[in-house]
């Protein structure tokens, strides 16, 4: 049987979406970045209706739909929930392989934050103590928190 | 067969060029917050939601599920639909379709955008095909300034007639507390901006707006008890014509796509003279040619009258059939909300709700949709149930 291929060249054209973005944190994420920036502090807020403490802080609360303005401080030291060991490298990942992307409940809080354990991370377990470690050069981001340490493991 | 369906609440967010203070979800919240509010229903009471905005605007590719905590959506039936340009009277027909099937009783549209946080244009041309289509002219401006330049040649129409579009729109706008851009403008100003691409100038085109739209479908029986007015969906539809580019290039027959989708809905909605039996016209006009070319595909006059039926008058706020008494696309255009902001003016309308822009008595409205490659929605509501 005939193959196309034989008479036909295979020809691809190469290109890439570069769309260039700036979201807006809004002044509730903004006020929780300014914390971690320039106090070292994470902030949270609590539901009226349903007291849950969100971290980061949200300006509504989903399940309730209600707004949400009662602030309040949690960790700098949290639990771990769960956990994964990361040993592949990938250009969008935040820091090099090997380390750990864990979920993080911050004593205080009622839902995990999504973080990063650089060190020790033969250490982590479920239930394992770690504590914010807050990055030198602070820019009003997530990872200026730089990660968690471990203080007592597995 | 279908049941039929009325808009019973809208909500829109106070439009502008970017919002800051409040992220996508957030803003989606505030519109949904407030067409709950106008139907007096609380987000309990909502038994499903649409929600659509571009593909690529804000880099979220899971509107449906990152939105829910603005959008009212835990735990409830949700899903994302975009069409492009129309996405937001595609989403509004989804809405209706979900009510007339039966399925649900109360339905939330949402449309949504936050343009300040991309570049529109390179954002849009994802939506061509990426080996034949894929310049820049499938960004907003070039293709719609050929299809100016035809009808300019077929029918003598003027860059002034043109500017008489931009004109009414944002003197409209002025009436309309929601509006993005709110100062007023002349036919000068309009010629004395600057030269995009011909005959396009700054002031023709629509501005890139942050804002969110919102809108409650609910069935008969339903629709009732919730106010004295719903605005009835007497018929809605929709034509997708072409993907490539260089298949539209018959100007001269108009916009294709519009008058096959109007032909319909007229048929459904009993409609045989547009201009008489329409007291009101919420047109998705994205730049002002369109407000001379597109109401002839529309039936409001016929080919080649467009810049003399303007110029009359008709389409004004006290003419035969007003357009955009809420300032349209050139005064606002969050473009994921900007179809579903004309049903939602249009049902404000029908609810006489408008205010400072209430067209008197209105009765029966037209909404439009355009997007992409030169398709079109066509929603018209009426006071009456169908």
């Amino acid at each position: 049987m005939e193959n196309w291929k034989d008479t036909v060249e295979i020809i691809t054209q190469e290109g890439q979406i570069a769309v260039p973005y700036t979201w807006w944190v809004g002044d509730t994420g903004s006020r929780f970045l300014m914390a971690l920036r320039d106090e070292k502090k994470i902030l949270a807020n609590r539901c009226s209706e349903c007291g849950k403490v969100y971290v980061p802080p949200r300006k509504n609360c989903g399940q309730c739909f209600v707004d949400i303005d009662d602030w309040t401080e949690v960790g700098p030291e949290g639990t771990v929930e769960t956990f994964t060991i990361v040993h592949f490298n990938y250009p969008v990942q935040p820091v090099k392989a090997p380390f750990a992307y864990v979920l993080v409940k911050l004593d205080g809080a009622d839902v995990s934050l999504l973080h990063l354990v650089r060190d020790d991370i033969e250490k982590l377990g479920k239930g394992s103590r770690v504590v914010a470690r807050f990055s030198e050069n602070r820019t009003g981001s997530i990872l200026d928190i730089d990660s968690f340490q471990v203080i007592e493991g597995k | 067969m279908s049941r039929p369906v009325g808009i019973v609440g809208t909500g829109q967010t106070d439009h502008k060029s970017h919002r800051p203070d409040v992220n996508g979800r957030e803003m989606i919240r505030e519109a949904v917050t407030r067409a709950l509010e106008d139907a007096e229903l609380s987000i309990k009471d909502i038994d499903a939601i649409v929600i659509g905005n571009m593909d690529h605007f804000e880099s979220i590719n899971y509107v449906d599920t990152w939105s829910v905590e603005g959008s009212g959506g835990v735990m409830k039936p949700i899903m994302k639909i975009t069409t492009g340009g129309t996405t937001g009277a595609t989403v509004a027909l989804a809405a209706y379709y979900h009510v007339a099937s039966g399925l649900f009783d109360r339905v939330l549209a949402i449309g949504w955008e936050k343009n300040s946080e991309s570049d529109t244009t390179a954002a849009i041309i994802t939506c061509s095909d990426p080996i034949w289509d894929r310049f820049s002219y499938s960004g907003a401006i070039p293709s719609l300034a050929t299809e100016a330049t035809a009808y300019m040649k077929q029918y003598g129409a003027t860059q002034e007639d043109a500017a008489l579009i931009a004109v009414r729109d944002r003197n409209n706008a002025l009436n309309n507390p929601h509006a993005h851009l709110q100062r007023p403008i002349t036919v000068d100003d309009v010629m004395n901006s600057p030269m995009l691409a011909y005959p396009i100038k700054l002031l023709d085109v629509c501005p890139r707006t942050d804002g969110a739209c919102a809108v409650v479908f609910a069935a008969d029986g339903v629709a009732q008890k919730l106010t004295k007015q719903p605005a009835w969906v007497k018929a809605g539809s929709v034509r997708h014509t072409f993907t490539w580019f260089g298949d539209s290039t018959d100007y001269d027959r108009g916009l294709v796509s519009l008058q096959r989708a109007s032909a319909e809905a007229y048929k459904h909605a009993g409609i045989t003279k547009p201009a008489e039996e329409i007291d009101v016209a919420e047109l998705y006009l994205p730049y002002t040619y369109a407000g001379l070319k597109w109401i002839e595909d529309l039936g409001f006059c016929g080919k080649g009258e467009g810049a003399k039926f303007v110029r009359e008058g008709n389409t004004d706020m006290n003419g035969k059939i007003p357009v955009n008494p809420s300032g349209g696309v050139i005064s606002t255009n969050c473009i994921g909300a900007t179809a579903l902001l004309r049903v939602a003016e249009a049902a404000i309308q029908v609810m006489g709700k408008g205010g400072d822009r209430q067209v008197d008595g209105a009765k029966t409205a037209l909404a439009t949709g355009f997007g992409g490659c030169f398709w079109s929605d066509v929603v018209i509501l009426g006071a009456q149930k169908p």
